[in-house]
């Protein structure tokens, strides 16, 4: 009998923030212009002291300027994800649940390019409308997953096979407008398809809108961390947990509407990048167990960890050409879809 | 320390250490008074069922049995005592407080619900699943505490099943499934504790043992206790008190032996039954005719 400890947590998350700092040296590192491990421990060390200036420019641009940010943008858009999809399987009861395969994702991208669009028409200041498409990100994602779960319900319960079918239409309905809305309107900033539908990190990042979205990570992520006990309770179902002295109403309150404002950040700044949000919560139960105590905060490092590796793939599989890393993301992570349906159908 | 008054974590291991979790009382614990209920699904349309006023009393270490045939509405007066349901009319009181207006937490401080079926969707091992029971008593964020395992390992005990503590919940068999279960409830420390139907997949001798486990801890440890059941020789053996249920409306409350007679247990269940008193003073029902094919009836 050995119940988690605070100690015991911080351990996990220290060995996970370590693979994490390992895997940004590899993907600093990686790149169609090679980049040397030694050059660049060192030269990280003179940046931070304040001595970038001794590096030549070429270099600081690609490493500095290219590489860090993107490597920035992969670690919370895969934090985001993850953490979403982790609490979605524990409130739905399905272990097969992600932001992508429900179509949220898609709901965000749809709700994104709405904000574009109205953005471009409304002339608003620039740090307004900067804010427009995460809003309209967060509306997008939130009125998917209410579509979703109502659709998704019979005689008052949630079931699991009609859920998915739900999402799956959902997905192939938000995608048809998406397709619609880009080719029959022309977007001034981001925007192709690929962008959308697939996912890209390789679009840079208005820099007022970054401390918004770390904050708005911080902010999402921590309420949802509140209901982790509560969500260990759910995965026995509603009627139980309530017993338990679950408050299952504000539980399904903040766990929808922190996922949806961290769904609705990252497909604002990356697209719909498919399955991490499934793909990782299930690696990080295999590793440290079902308690969301450990599993939230894993599965958020987790995410960064596996996006930042698979960014670093997909710049340089096929460089010096890029493929999006929701291509990436997908091709690993339908298989493991399968691989649970199959199991659980056993 | 009275019968009814919950006790904070920091003394429960030495009422643990003791056996006891109350002094016996005479007062009345639960009483459910006039409570009736309608499922609505549509307000314009009839109710699709209506539980009629039902009236009961229950003490503190008192086993009641709810009885009945399917869909007589065993089910739904559970769930109004439970609080999962509040009822139209009436009340259902625990130590003088409405059960339907208690907040989640409270409500799970007090009153523990053992159901049908648990099914987990990511496994758990057996001091994991115990250890939530404890969940209403802590706070939202914080680590199980000394007192929360030595509860735990306590609930464990009394129902003899500490050596199950390492296993995997879904290695378990029926029978040890349903008291880790218990066990769980215990752990939340309740005042009342409620099963529907908790033998439901146990075989004869496991549903004895099960029943045996509840009267001994409802003498001990001063829970009042409310089962559903089908099995009527269980009812007939350990019940104190016999609820009698038939399409929405309680028949006859009271002792085995006065509820429990032949006329109107065959008018209930449509079966040609003998009731005989047994060894125990208690009634024994046997099925005669067989022809409806009640499970449990014989046994």
């Amino acid at each position: 009998m050995k119940p988690l400890t605070l100690r015991s947590l911080l351990i996990r998350c220290g060995i996970l923030a370590a693979v994490l700092f390992v895997s940004v040296f590899i993907a600093l590192k990686l790149g169609a212009v090679p980049v040397s491990l030694y050059g660049l421990g060192r030269d990280i060390i003179r940046v931070a002291l304040g001595y970038s200036s001794d590096l030549s420019t070429d270099y600081r641009l690609i490493v500095f300027d290219i590489r860090m940010p993107r490597i920035l943008l992969a670690i919370f858009v895969g934090a985001s994800l993850s953490v979403a999809g982790t609490s979605f399987q524990a409130l739905l009861r399905n272990p097969l649940a992600d932001p992508y395969v429900l179509g949220v994702s898609s709901g965000s991208a749809v709700g994104a390019i709405l904000a574009l669009i109205a953005a471009q028409h409304l002339d608003l200041p620039p740090l307004v409308s900067g804010l427009l498409t995460p809003l309209g990100a967060f509306l997008g994602g939130m009125a998917t997953i209410a579509a979703v779960y109502f659709l998704g319900r019979r005689e008052g319960q949630i079931e699991s096979g009609t859920l998915l079918l739900a999402g799956i239409i959902c997905v192939s309905f938000l995608s048809g407008i998406i397709t619609f809305l880009l080719n029959t309107l022309s977007l001034r900033d981001r925007g192709g398809m690929s962008f959308w539908l697939l996912g890209e990190l390789g679009t840079p990042l208005p820099a007022s809108l970054r401390w918004f979205l770390v904050l708005g990570f911080f902010v999402a992520a921590a309420a949802i961390y509140t209901t982790a006990s509560d969500l260990n309770l759910l995965l026995s179902g509603e009627q139980e947990a309530m017993h338990l002295g679950v408050d299952i109403d504000r539980v399904r309150l903040v766990v929808y509407i922190g996922a949806s404002v961290l769904t609705g950040l990252a497909v604002s700044v990356s697209g719909a990048i498919g399955f991490v949000g499934l793909l990782v919560p299930h690696i990080m139960r295999v590793i440290f167990g079902p308690d969301h105590r450990v599993l939230l905060p894993t599965a958020a490092l987790g995410g960064a960890i596996v996006l930042v590796l698979a960014d670093a793939l997909a710049r340089t599989v096929v460089a010096p050409t890029e493929i999006p890393v929701g291509a990436v993301t997908a091709i690993v992570g339908a298989p493991l879809f399968i691989y649970v349906l199959r199991r659980r159908s056993a | 320390m009275s019968a009814s008054t919950p006790i904070p974590p920091s003394s429960a291991a030495a009422h643990l250490a003791a056996g006891v979790l109350g002094a016996p009382g005479n007062e009345v614990r639960l009483s459910v008074e006039q409570a009736s209920y309608a499922y609505l699904p549509n307000p314009s349309q009839a109710p699709l069922f209506t539980l009629e006023a039902t009236s009961f009393q229950a003490r503190p270490g008192e086993l009641v049995a709810i009885l009945g045939p399917n869909a007589s509405g065993k089910s739904t007066l559970l769930k109004l005592i439970s609080g999962a349901l509040r009822p139209l009319s009436g009340r259902v009181l625990l130590n003088g407080f409405s059960t339907g207006s208690l907040d989640p937490r409270t409500r799970a401080q007090r009153i523990a619900v053992v159901q049908q079926e648990s099914r987990l969707l990511f496994p758990s091992r057996v001091w994991e699943f115990v250890l939530q029971g404890r969940h209403a008593h802590g706070r939202s964020l914080r680590f199980e505490s000394a007192d929360d395992i030595i509860i735990a390992r306590g609930a464990l005990a009394r129902v003899g099943a500490e050596h199950l503590i390492e296993r995997w919940m879904d290695q378990l068999s029926g029978g040890e499934k349903q008291r880790v279960i218990l066990a769980r409830a215990l752990a939340q420390q309740p005042l009342l504790l409620l099963l529907d139907e908790p033998t439901l997949h146990l075989d004869v001798g496991a549903q004895m043992d099960f029943l045996e486990v509840l009267r001994r801890l409802a003498a001990q440890n001063h829970y009042t206790v409310v089962v559903v059941t089908h099995e009527l020789n269980l009812a007939a053996e350990y019940a104190d008190q016999v609820v009698l249920m038939q399409r929405g409306k309680v028949l006859r409350t009271g002792s085995a032996a006065a509820v429990m007679q032949r006329e109107i247990l065959e008018q209930v269940f449509q079966a040609s039954l003998s009731v005989e008193i047994g060894a125990s003073g208690r009634p024994r029902i046997t099925v005669l005719s067989g022809s409806l094919g009640k499970q449990g009836l014989s046994r």
